[in-house]
């Protein structure tokens, strides 16, 4: 499913001292299938923006579309429950959504509200459990005697369960350990190519861009300040540092060895890359030797 | 959620804003009392004028104290309704078993209705002038004669800030949770009341859960930095009395006598 901003505005607390403008004249395409990482500071509106996707926002001016369904100020709680079905939103520390007696019954939760069946949301759920990889024996117990690590894999199992298009991540891998930061985002990447998941990743980790993004919006201050190819976006580099954002670690290792006299014909984002490009420099230059 | 007016407050450097909290208290007491007092219709006028002029020299926007005046409409017509048909006294207008209408109820129902904006109008006053800190502060050392009693003064004070502290804590954590939940499909505005409740789990439980755990890395976090109670710690905001404290003392003391007078006359 595709989505569309179209010149949104958007004011939080509107009309009292503390309104405050949030969201500046977003204008933004994401293609269907696509997997697009949101970057920017605290406080830059990634949050906000991401919450226009299925109406928990709506915008004060401009609109959302969402594959043809319209999101405006005058938009309806009622015409946003369909929508919802499709836009699957996983929060910063989803795991405090956990409620249920069983993590069975926590997963089924999203599906049974959709509507499906009782037979069929436990099949969702177990379907979902198995994807995020949890091991049969904790499906039973109760959410609260889990890890932190294992919560957050229901949570994310009780998003998947409702069956979204769209999967929309607010810094999923926040307090993981590398390891499991590593299988989480191996997880979503999976999802996005086998099941043609459109994904849009809110992160602080450039190396995730880098890796797994086929698109990277940058956010400052309510706007959208850059849109495009990792590439393209990282190409930038002065800038980036400048707004202390940050590269990726195959980036910052390249750009010390620039300093030193390499030359790189472009810019690596990720460690295969940059051993390609050092394997040719070091071809190039068997004068030194 | 946004629309919440308990413990708002509405930063600002007016007359009001500046006086000492344990003064806004202690007068808007006495007012509350004072309104109480008042039995004629010169009282209630005289007392209306002085809620507005608090209401001037705090400088903060009327809309404010509509939207505090705004919930409690119900509860006032409930009252007037009550004190309509069930007030007694003077002439009798109509009645059917136990329920009245006589002279006397319309006029205590009419005087009840102004006590009550009255009353919500400058205690709204003291709500968003004063930041809840203050509040806790200034409750802490009008209390501190209690100590005498062995009342815990202290750890009254600590637990009416700390609860001041994390009600909008706790109202952006329900608001995180409302989210989640309705990303998950769960719609808490349509079903029966039975199904609503139901809904209502899927937001407490979680809630409790991250107060505790929040109570739990308070207490820590308070121990692991020393905490032992009350007893000689300095504080950071000292509450001194200041001129505008006299000023609105001398006015509220005025306006109280007014009222007094004009009770004994009438």
């Amino acid at each position: 499913m595709s989505i569309a901003f179209e010149s949104v505005d958007f004011v939080y607390q509107a009309h009292t001292p503390f309104e405050n403008l949030s969201l500046r004249n977003i204008n933004l395409t994401i293609p269907d299938g696509s997997y697009t990482a949101i970057i920017g500071h605290t406080g830059s509106g990634k949050s906000t923006l991401i919450q226009h996707v299925n109406g928990l926002l709506r915008p004060t001016k401009g609109l959302v579309n969402v594959d043809g369904q319209i999101i405006n100020a005058n938009t309806k709680n009622k015409q946003l429950v369909s929508l919802r079905q499709h836009v699957g939103i996983v929060f910063q520390f989803p795991e405090s959504q956990l409620f249920a007696e069983t993590v069975v019954d926590d997963v089924k939760f999203g599906p049974l509200n959709f509507g499906v069946s009782d037979t069929e949301a436990t099949n969702r759920a177990k379907d979902a459990l198995q994807k995020v990889k949890l091991p049969e024996e904790f499906w039973q117990k109760s959410p609260f005697e889990l890890s932190g690590g294992q919560m957050r894999r229901v949570a994310i199992a009780g998003v998947l369960a409702t069956n979204p298009k769209i999967l929309i991540l607010d810094e999923p891998t926040a307090g993981l350990d590398p390891q499991g930061r590593f299988e989480m985002m191996e997880l979503f990447n999976e999802l996005h190519h086998k099941e043609q998941l459109t994904i849009l990743l809110v992160t602080h980790q450039m190396d995730d861009v880098a890796n797994y993004a086929d698109n990277v919006i940058v956010m400052d201050g309510g706007q959208i300040v850059k849109n495009g190819a990792p590439v393209e976006v990282f190409r930038d580099t002065k800038w980036l540092i400048k707004h202390q954002l940050g590269l990726p670690k195959a980036a910052n290792f390249a750009i010390k060895l620039a300093d030193r006299g390499v030359k790189f014909d472009k810019m690596p984002l990720d460690i295969s890359g940059l051993v390609h490009q050092i394997v040719n420099v070091k071809d190039r230059r068997p004068s030194h030797e | 959620m946004n629309k919440i007016l308990f413990g708002r407050y509405v930063p600002g450097t007016s007359f009001v804003h500046r006086m000492d909290p344990r003064a806004k208290l202690i007068l808007s007491l006495i007012y509350i009392v004072a309104v109480f007092m008042a039995n004629s219709w010169s009282a209630y006028v005289v007392s209306f004028i002085i809620a507005l002029t608090i209401i001037a020299s705090s400088g903060i926007a009327p809309k404010f104290f509509w939207d505090g005046v705004k919930p409690l409409i119900g509860v006032i017509l409930l009252t007037v309704v009550i004190q309509v048909f069930f007030g007694v006294g003077g002439h009798v207008y109509w009645h059917w078993g136990i329920l009245s209408i006589t002279s006397d109820g319309l006029l205590n129902a009419v005087y009840i209705a102004i006590r009550f904006v009255l009353i919500i109008l400058v205690s709204t006053v003291l709500t968003l002038s004063t930041s809840p800190l203050e509040i806790s502060g200034a409750i802490e050392s009008l209390f501190m004669p209690l100590k005498k009693i062995h009342f815990p003064v202290y750890e009254m004070a600590l637990m009416l800030s700390i609860a001041l502290r994390f009600v909008p804590t706790l109202i952006d954590e329900t608001e995180k949770i409302l989210n989640a939940q309705r990303s998950r499909g769960a719609n808490f505005s349509s079903g029966s009341i039975m199904a609503r409740l139901k809904k209502l789990v899927s937001i407490l439980i979680p809630l409790f859960e991250s107060a505790f755990n929040r109570a739990e890395e308070l207490a820590t976090a308070m121990e692991s930095r020393g905490y032992q109670g009350g007893e000689g710690r300095s504080k950071y905001r000292v509450l001194n009395y200041t001129k505008n404290d006299i000023i609105g003392t001398i006015f509220m003391m005025a306006s109280v006598a007014l009222i007094m007078v004009l009770r004994n006359w009438s």
